[in-house]
């Protein structure tokens, strides 16, 4: 099935207005010697009875499990019909970036609002249109930092994300940028002596999350202070973006970017994608920040409307003088989270609390084990780190019951050995917390 | 139209959360009050308003299923509503990305086949697909370039690219550390080799090709291109967005490119969903893969896994492995077409430029006239000069006649451009039809120039103020 409308006649008159006798003469500026001979070597074509068996049938392959214990930057939680709903009308799904603002203003509007809520929601004052997902939004947050301050030194906790950490790294190297990574403490939070020590004259940006990566929920204001005083700026990552429904917002405590993973809003797990990046700032960054930017306005009459926004910071006009490339953004997944906040509403906060009742009950009832224990005291959200006596075996005994356990953090932190990362949403409930307790027990 | 915001009502909701089944915790016994917010303010609606509102504004919305839509560059084709329905298949949707490898076999398998599919239509040794989107791609390419040259210890500090090439190839060249230098276009519409020569110095890491360029032209010089590149030591890559015209017709590893990014948004048929997701893979020739990002899918006996240890790797440029489920559609499209049907969409989409080229090259002017590959570009000199009618008034004189209008404006080396990618998957009578209306404007612009340029008057607004926009930022209801 090629999805080529054309029939033998269509081709021929179409040949003959160009003046052609074969379509091969349209590739004459191709050299002969390129030219592949016979076909590509791949399966043949199937029509879409045997396309939708084939899929099907790999689908099958993966074992979706009801049960998931596993968090570690991506959440499982439940998604009202009306999001698919919206996000699968085609006037939204099959349309570019929206740069004819006339026939665009419904997704113009929509991105429009969905700024509102991310801003309202991270206490910031400005949130673009998304990023390509939590780990790069920090990378070019961490980047757009050093351009802005001319400095070339980023310190980041290492309770951030490990694979987010490597995304720094990767993006940092690219831009002959130093990274200096800074322990937390026995508590599970940031060491803010060792922050003390890092941040210095050259230090461009300061990476943290809360939630951090082991759910540990981070006091931001105590240590801004210490990344002010230096001059560099408080980049404040968070890990399931259901937390921002009830924690403090990191904007009223000092933060200058928020920025992390908006997959909980709304969109599938996906296997790692596709999510969204949430970037947001202060206003003073307004016209730096990188990606699209939907703005309202007025149009000849005198009516409200939307357009793409101050343009001149993006790659398609600045050019290698923009602080990122980014193009396409994640705006389906945008519209998504829009949707879902928009059908929570004031909700998302008690269902925050219930993904916070929901860890606390499971580390409750999983510290009360032999040979188990937490191994942070600090206040956490819906993740916390238990140590027992052998994370592996305890991961092979949830998926020999078919259920995805958790996240065992020792590959990331030697010093973590026999220490697992477990995650309760509100998709567990009180009989899966057991039932995985008498399993592990 | 009202903004959601402006709807809503204290205590309306659309969603009712579940009770705890677990023992009540007074939540502020856990975390301290100082760490928590006070309230949400989220907008409260009744579900039904919250669907009015969103497919009112999707009626205001205009995408593929809705009409023709030949934006240049972006091959906005068709988008086979299997690939869709396939996409959401629970098997595919519900997977963690951590969950054990025996959980994830079916996934593992897509990108392990994709990647090789890829690999033999592009003829590269072997692609990466964890970039997110093409300028994603793009920054991935070239920073395996920055660390193939950091690995053989040489210091290269410029990045040519020609100004036929894509918009978004200076960013990515210099968010690398990279200089950016132009290099000139000749009368016919390609790489000014001569020119080439004199910058292609050893400092010089490589050159960024878009190949057909820009001006929807085939290097023809392609071969003397990649000779001056490699003479020099250099990395030839290729913006691979235009790969609609070439596919089973010619491969670029072929053709001596090294370094490759797709956009499986346009030329793979996944929506593009008002500006993403898309994915970008990177493919590039075999002493690269060992710098390609990680993890990478591989093979063990009839299982794949994934495999983090190359030590030579960028890293990561995103977070776990790329955007799974627009690859999912791009493998069902490949699947679907198979080696016959990938040609026959390439030499279609070829045909199709080309007869929009000869029927409207009596009233636009044509600054390259030559065959064209999968999309022609026209300029608007004609008409700013007879009427004072410029290419945007044309653009927006479109949506009257119920199309989306071409790319405008760009390349930037054509005044007034107007670029135009009709697609394979459009009939001869849309494009007819769609010729006609760009023909009725050339003549509008001559008889009534003032009426196209107040264009358009039917939409659900007017011509907005881009100017007030940027002047006085709004971008928050707040």
């Amino acid at each position: 099935m090629d999805y080529v409308p054309h029939t033998p006649d269509d081709e021929r008159r179409m040949k003959e207005t160009i003046g052609i006798k074969t379509v091969d003469e349209l590739f004459a500026d191709i050299p002969e010697k390129y030219k592949l001979k016979g076909f590509l070597d791949l399966p043949s074509a199937l029509s879409e009875q045997e396309v939708a068996g084939l899929m099907k049938g790999i689908s099958s392959r993966n074992k979706v499990s009801p049960i998931t214990l596993m968090g570690a930057g991506v959440y499982n939680h439940y998604i009202p019909a009306v999001v698919g709903s919206v996000i699968s009308r085609s006037e939204f799904y099959t349309a570019y970036t929206p740069y004819q603002a006339e026939i665009s203003q419904g997704i113009l509007q929509a991105i429009y609002e969905y700024q509102t809520m991310i801003a309202r929601l991270t206490g910031m004052q400005v949130a673009n249109a998304s990023m390509y997902d939590g780990a790069s939004a920090m990378a070019e947050a961490a980047v757009l930092s050093a351009k802005t301050l001319s400095r070339d030194k980023v310190v980041v906790a290492r309770s951030v994300h490990p694979e987010y950490r490597q995304v720094v790294r990767t993006y940092a190297w690219a831009n002959g940028y130093e990274v200096v990574e800074i322990p937390y403490v026995k508590s599970g939070e940031l060491d803010r002596d060792a922050l003390s020590r890092a941040v210095d004259d050259r230090t461009a940006a300061v990476l943290v999350q809360s939630p951090n990566f082991f759910g540990v929920v981070e006091d931001i204001s105590a240590f801004e202070p210490t990344v002010h005083a230096k001059g560099a700026l408080l980049v404040a990552g968070f890990t399931d973006a259901i937390s921002l429904g009830i924690l403090k917002p990191a904007g009223e405590m000092g933060a200058d970017f928020v920025v992390g993973e908006g997959q909980g809003f709304g969109n599938p797990m996906n296997f790692g994608g596709p999510y969204l990046g949430i970037f947001a700032s202060t206003d003073k960054f307004l016209r730096k920040i990188p990606g699209r930017l939907a703005g309202a306005t007025l149009d000849k009459e005198g009516r409200r409307g939307f357009v793409l926004t101050l343009q001149t910071r993006e790659q398609h006009i600045r050019r290698e003088r923009a602080t990122s490339n980014i193009c396409s953004n994640e705006a389906l997944c945008a519209l998504a989270a829009a949707v879902y906040l928009v059908s929570l509403g004031k909700n998302l906060k008690k269902l925050a609390e219930l993904n916070v009742k929901k860890a606390h009950y499971l580390k409750n009832k999983l510290a009360e084990l032999a040979g188990w224990d937490a191994v942070f005291s600090a206040p956490f959200y819906n993740e916390f780190v238990v140590r027992c006596p052998d994370p592996a075996k305890v991961n092979q005994k949830l998926e020999a019951a078919g259920i995805v356990g958790g996240y065992e953090v020792e590959k990331d932190y030697s010093e973590l050995a026999g220490a697992i990362l477990f995650c309760a949403t509100e998709m567990l409930s009180k009989t899966d917390m057991d039932r995985v307790l008498s399993i592990v027990a | 139209m009202e903004l959601i915001f402006e709807k809503s009502k204290p205590g309306r909701m659309a969603t009712i959360i579940p009770d705890a089944d677990v023992p009540e915790t007074p939540i502020a016994g856990i975390i301290s009050k100082g760490l928590l917010r006070d309230d949400v303010d989220l907008p409260e609606v009744a579900e039904v308003d919250l669907i009015r509102h969103f497919t009112q504004l999707s009626k205001r919305n205009f995408g593929v299923d809705v009409g023709f839509y030949p934006l240049g560059s972006c091959t906005m084709k068709y988008n086979p509503k299997i690939n869709e329905e396939v996409s959401r298949l629970p098997g595919f949707t519900n997977l963690h990305p951590y969950s054990p490898f025996k959980f994830s076999q079916g996934s593992l398998q897509i990108m392990y086949e994709l990647r090789e599919y890829l690999s033999e239509i592009f003829g590269m040794a072997d692609f990466a697909l964890q970039p997110a989107a093409g300028a994603h791609g793009e920054l991935t390419g070239v920073m395996v370039i920055k660390k193939y040259f950091e690995r053989k210890g040489q210091k290269r500090s410029q990045i040519l690219i020609p100004d036929t090439a894509h918009g978004t190839n200076p960013a990515s060249g210099a968010l690398c550390g990279f200089r950016v230098v132009t290099v000139r276009s000749n009368a016919e519409g390609g790489v000014d080799t001569g020119h080439l020569k004199e910058l292609m110095t050893r400092d010089v890491a490589g050159l960024m090709i878009t190949n057909p360029n820009t001006l929807g032209l085939f290097e023809r010089n392609i071969e003397q291109v990649s000779a001056i590149v490699h003479g020099r030591g250099g990395i030839l890559y290729c913006d691979g967005a235009n790969a609609n015209a070439f596919m089973g017709i010619t491969k670029p590893g072929d053709l001596g490119i090294d370094v490759i990014q797709l956009n499986l948004h346009k030329t793979f048929s996944t929506p593009h969903g008002c500006g993403g997701p898309g994915s970008g893979p990177v493919g590039v020739r075999k002493d690269l893969v060992r710098h390609l990002p990680v993890p990478r899918v591989v093979k063990k006996g009839k299982r794949c896994d994934w495999k983090y240890d190359f030590p030579d790797s960028i890293g990561r440029v995103r977070a776990f492995y790329g955007n799974f489920n627009v690859m999912v559609k791009a493998y069902t499209y490949i699947r679907s077409l198979g080696p016959v049907g990938l040609k026959r969409a390439s030499q279609t989409a070829v045909l199709n430029a080309n007869y929009v080229k000869e029927r409207l090259k009596a009233y636009y002017d044509l600054p390259y006239e030559r065959i064209c590959m999968h999309e022609c570009v026209f300029s608007g000199r004609r008409q700013v000069k007879e009427s004072g009618v410029h290419t945007s008034d044309i653009a927006k004189r479109l949506l009257d006649y119920g199309y989306h209008p071409p790319t405008i404006y760009f390349p930037l080396i054509v005044p007034e451009a107007i670029m135009i990618e009709p697609n394979e998957t459009e009939s001869k009578e849309t494009l007819d039809a769609f010729c006609d209306a760009m023909i009725a404007i050339a003549k509008e612009a001559k008889e009534n120039p003032d009426m196209v340029k107040s264009a358009p008057l039917t939409t659900a607004v007017r011509r907005l103020d881009d100017v007030k926009a940027a002047r006085e930022p709004d971008v928050c209801w707040c």
